[in-house]
């Protein structure tokens, strides 16, 4: 089989896999170090199981997203070391930046908190947990710094070559970091604030022991994923017009729209061909699209056409178009999960208003199985961002099939491709299991060594 | 001094810190399952390293980063070129980082076994590979004039290369037996010290082996980058004075030896390699080197003001670390893994 494509295909196993441990360290860390504060300031013992119980399990899924980090950070040039030779001078500075100010800081303080339960002060144990949160929300900024370069490149320049940096500040200040990081801080946020709702429901549905603990607890994640689900979307809006500016054709894709239109009508419903680039059968609101797009009725959206056509003339004839169908079911299932998460907080800050989280049993089994929505919307977000800016690895700079590696062969990316899967396949396994375990488990065996 | 140089030293910290750290993890995962059948010994000696092996491990990251940031042909070229060695040293990572975690999250003896095993697996697998790592960059690998390396997998499986492998596999469990007897009290000390006398012998024999081998295999001696002056023979005397402070248990003492022997070690090899980074075995011209590899000046100059700024940073909040979790390790202690 063709090396490109087993690298691309490498690359997006194990970076999906990386993500899906990543959003809930993200959100989980603040959530426990909350937790553990407010046991702090009201010395109230509830609050410290509390702290302990998700601290458990944002423990598991924490090794999780260590490990597989790990190949993220040696990837890069092991399967793209045309794209390490090319960008390393930009690229290779926020990844770095990021090892040295996030990496040390976030492991380092998480042993210092599983261990320091009898050692720190409450307040430093407590802070502990603050600085692990800071640590990991302050390494998604530098890799997304590192990956808005690639959406949106800026501070370089052409030289022997190569990308050379010329403004490390312009990378800082890019524009699309700027939508791109909060959009996936608040995602974070939705990700843990589900997965605690979910947790804590199964628990008052079976009328677990402690209970004052699941009630908080649920209290809590409402009004977390409250905050989390409103600012993601109001922030996804902002990125979607962003991104018409930016990147117009991954839009056009998005909503598979293939000729341009003023004003532009939004899709809910299309089935289309690819080939022939046409629908066969389409449900759209009119006007819609403009409207999300600039925030009134009318005003020119660019159709997929077009777009191919002007970097025809800009970059040599080619085909810019990304896979559309992928683009548009991607974007619209993380759109759609997003609008369900949304219903269910609604519903839950009624009952929080009530002050009553008493619900049938099947109200409880779906916020259980709610848990699944931020991982789905987290995954299909990211795979509509990288494919729908495919042919490009840089946008506008450098095309994904110029930045494999020459001479790591294709039989050698199929053994690692079967490795790798295997291995994460193994440990999904292990790891659900343990989750399972401890989250059914509840409060009273939070000694659980022996 | 450039900052190409600069650098350059830079990452030798880094992988000095590295070696000097995570020796002594891989170490003490390689020896846990020999320590006690008990399984609450084998927590104790788990134990010992929970605090800090992922604040470690963070050092070959950063190194990893460092060397993409400041010499990316450095970085491609040699993890495109060590490709499967790569994949066989990230497999043994990931299941060495998740047996921690996972080994106590559940009482079964037989889940427990299972990750013990990975845990050892995961020690001693990258341990083997950096000397294989290490010894190949000594060697030369074959680099064509594109920066791209031309051979397989075998071809870094030549028995100079494991040899190196041995020897740091040895050195790093020797280290690590000694850091236990630093960490432990009643019988794993009494065991630990044992074990630790017992490797002393056969890890200086391949240690020098790997010196004499050198010699022959390599023309590392005689086309040395810069002359690395009395560093090799520290590393050497204190290899040797180590085992004398095994034997009379000064342990602290000990320590210092092996972690000076490590140390000094790395710097010889950065030294023998500079100003070069991988060296061509088929072209000396086709070699990389801080010049050719590197980023921009600019690129280098951002870096190093960050670096400045923030290594001492984190050495200072590991070293607290260290001296916060300093006291030895027992079965009455509170034991998290
Ligand atoms: C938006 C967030 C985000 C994204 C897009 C990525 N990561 Fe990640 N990464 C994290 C957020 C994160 C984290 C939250 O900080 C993790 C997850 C769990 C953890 O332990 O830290 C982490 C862990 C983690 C580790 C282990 C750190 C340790 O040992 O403590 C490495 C080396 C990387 N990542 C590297 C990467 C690279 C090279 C990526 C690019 C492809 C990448 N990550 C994507
Ligand atoms: C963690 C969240 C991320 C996910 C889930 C993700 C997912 C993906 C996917 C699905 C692809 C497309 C693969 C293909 O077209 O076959 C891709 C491409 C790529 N992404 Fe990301 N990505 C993430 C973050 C990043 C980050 C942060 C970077 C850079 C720092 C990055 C760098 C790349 C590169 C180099 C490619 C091009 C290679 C390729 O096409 O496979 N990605 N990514
Ligand atoms: C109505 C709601 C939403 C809108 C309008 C929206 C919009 C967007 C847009 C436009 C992008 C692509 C950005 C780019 O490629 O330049 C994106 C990516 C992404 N979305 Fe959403 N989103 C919404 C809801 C959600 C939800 C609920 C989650 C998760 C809980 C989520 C997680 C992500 C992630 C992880 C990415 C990839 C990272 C990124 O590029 O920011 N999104 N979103």
């Amino acid at each position: 089989m063709d090396a490109l494509l087993l690298a691309r295909c490498q690359f997006a196993v194990t970076t999906v896999y990386h993500f899906f441990f990543v959003p809930l360290t993200l959100g989980l860390s603040i959530l426990v170090a909350i937790m553990e504060t407010i046991y702090v300031k009201t010395g109230n013992e509830a609050y410290k199981r509390m702290a302990k119980f998700w601290g458990v399990l944002f423990l598991i899924n924490f090794a999780m997203g260590v490990v597989t980090g790990i190949v993220q950070e040696f990837q890069f040039g092991m399967n793209w070391s045309e794209y390490s030779r090319f960008v390393g001078d930009i690229f290779g500075a926020p990844l770095a930046i990021e090892a040295l100010l996030a990496f040390f800081l976030e492991s380092t303080f998480l042993g210092v908190w599983i261990f320091g339960w009898n050692r720190l002060s409450p307040k430093m144990h407590a802070a502990s947990m603050w600085i692990v949160a800071f640590g990991s929300n302050l390494s998604a900024l530098w890799i997304l710094i590192a990956n808005s370069f690639m959406q949106q490149p800026v501070g370089y320049t052409i030289r022997n070559g190569r990308a050379e940096m010329i403004d490390f500040f312009a990378l800082l200040k890019n524009g699309h970091v700027w939508v791109q990081f909060p959009h996936v801080f608040f995602a974070g946020i939705c990700t843990a604030a589900f997965f605690v709702i979910g947790i804590s429901a199964y628990h008052l549905m079976k009328k677990s022991d402690d209970r004052f603990v699941w009630q908080q607890s649920m209290k809590i994640g409402t009004i977390y994923g409250a905050i989390g689900v409103i600012l993601v979307m109001l922030i996804g809006h902002s990125q979607a017009q962003y991104m018409m500016k930016v990147q117009p054709m991954k839009m056009a894709a998005a909503e598979a729209l293939w000729e341009s239109e003023n004003p532009a009508a939004m899709s809910l419903f299309t089935i289309g061909n690819e080939k022939k680039r046409e629908d066969v059968f389409a449900l759209k609101v009119p006007g819609l699209l403009s409207f999300l797009a600039y925030n009134r009725f009318s005003g020119e959206v660019k159709g997929i056409n077009q777009l191919q056509m002007e970097y025809e003339e800009s970059h040599g004839p080619a085909n810019y178009v990304p896979p559309v169908a992928i683009s548009y079911w991607t974007f619209r299932i993380m759109v759609g999960a997003g609008m369900v998460m949304l219903l269910l907080i609604v519903f839950l800050l009624v009952a929080l208003f009530r002050n009553k989280f008493d619900f049938k049993p099947i109200v409880f089994g779906v916020l259980l199985w709610a848990i699944a929505l931020p991982y789905l919307a987290n995954t299909t977000g990211w795979i509509f961002t990288e494919i729908a800016r495919q042919p490009w690895a840089v946008f506008g700079v450098l095309r994904t099939e110029a930045a494999v590696s020459p001479s790591v062969s294709g039989g050698a990316v199929l053994l690692s491709l079967v490795l790798f899967t295997l291995v994460y396949g193994a440990l999904m396994v292990a790891d659900i299991y343990l989750l399972r375990k401890h989250a059914l488990a509840g409060t009273a065996k939070l000694n659980f060594h022996e | 001094m450039d900052l190409n140089t600069v650098w350059f030293a830079l990452i030798a910290v880094l992988f000095v810190g590295f070696f000097f750290l995570e020796g002594f993890d891989y170490g003490v995962g390689v020896l846990h399952p020999f320590m006690s059948k008990d399984d609450k010994k084998r927590r104790v000696t788990i134990n010992t390293i929970g605090t800090f092996w992922d604040g470690n491990e963070v050092w070959v990251l950063t190194a990893g980063g460092a060397m993409f940031a400041a010499f990316p042909h450095w970085y491609a070229t040699m993890f495109s070129g060590f490709y499967m060695a790569l994949v066989l040293l990230l497999l043994a990572l990931i299941v060495r980082g998740v047996s921690f975690e996972f080994r106590s999250k559940d009482a079964n003896p037989k889940w427990r076994s299972l990750w013990d095993w990975m845990l050892f697996v995961g020690s001693a697998v990258p341990a083997l590979l950096w000397g294989v790592a290490v010894a190949n960059l000594i060697r030369g690998v074959p680099i064509d004039a594109n920066m791209n390396y031309v051979g397989g997998f075998f071809n870094l499986l030549n028995p100079y290369a494991l040899l190196g492998g041995l020897m740091t596999l040895s050195l790093f469990t020797y280290h690590g037996a000694l850091f236990l007897t630093l960490k432990t009290t009643d019988d794993i000390l009494v065991k630990a010290q044992s074990i630790a006398q017992k490797l002393w012998l056969p890890t200086t024999i391949l240690v020098f082996a790997f010196v004499i081998a050198g010699y022959f295999a390599t023309d590392m001696f005689t086309r040395l980058g810069a002359n690395p002056g009395v560093v090799p023979i520290i590393a050497g005397l204190a290899l040797l004075l180590s085992g004398w402070f095994v034997k009379i248990r000064r342990s602290g003492l000990a320590f210092t030896m092996t972690g000076i022997t490590l140390a000094a070690s790395v710097v010889t090899v950065f030294i023998g390699l500079f100003p070069r980074v991988l060296v061509s075995s088929l072209n000396d011209a086709w070699s990389l080197t801080i010049y050719n590899a590197s980023s921009s000046p600019y690129t280098l100059k951002i870096m190093t003001i960050i670096a400045v700024i923030f290594v001492p940073i984190v050495l200072v909040y590991q070293g607290w670390t260290y001296w916060m979790f300093r006291k030895r390790v027992s079965v009455n202690s509170e034991l998290e893994y």
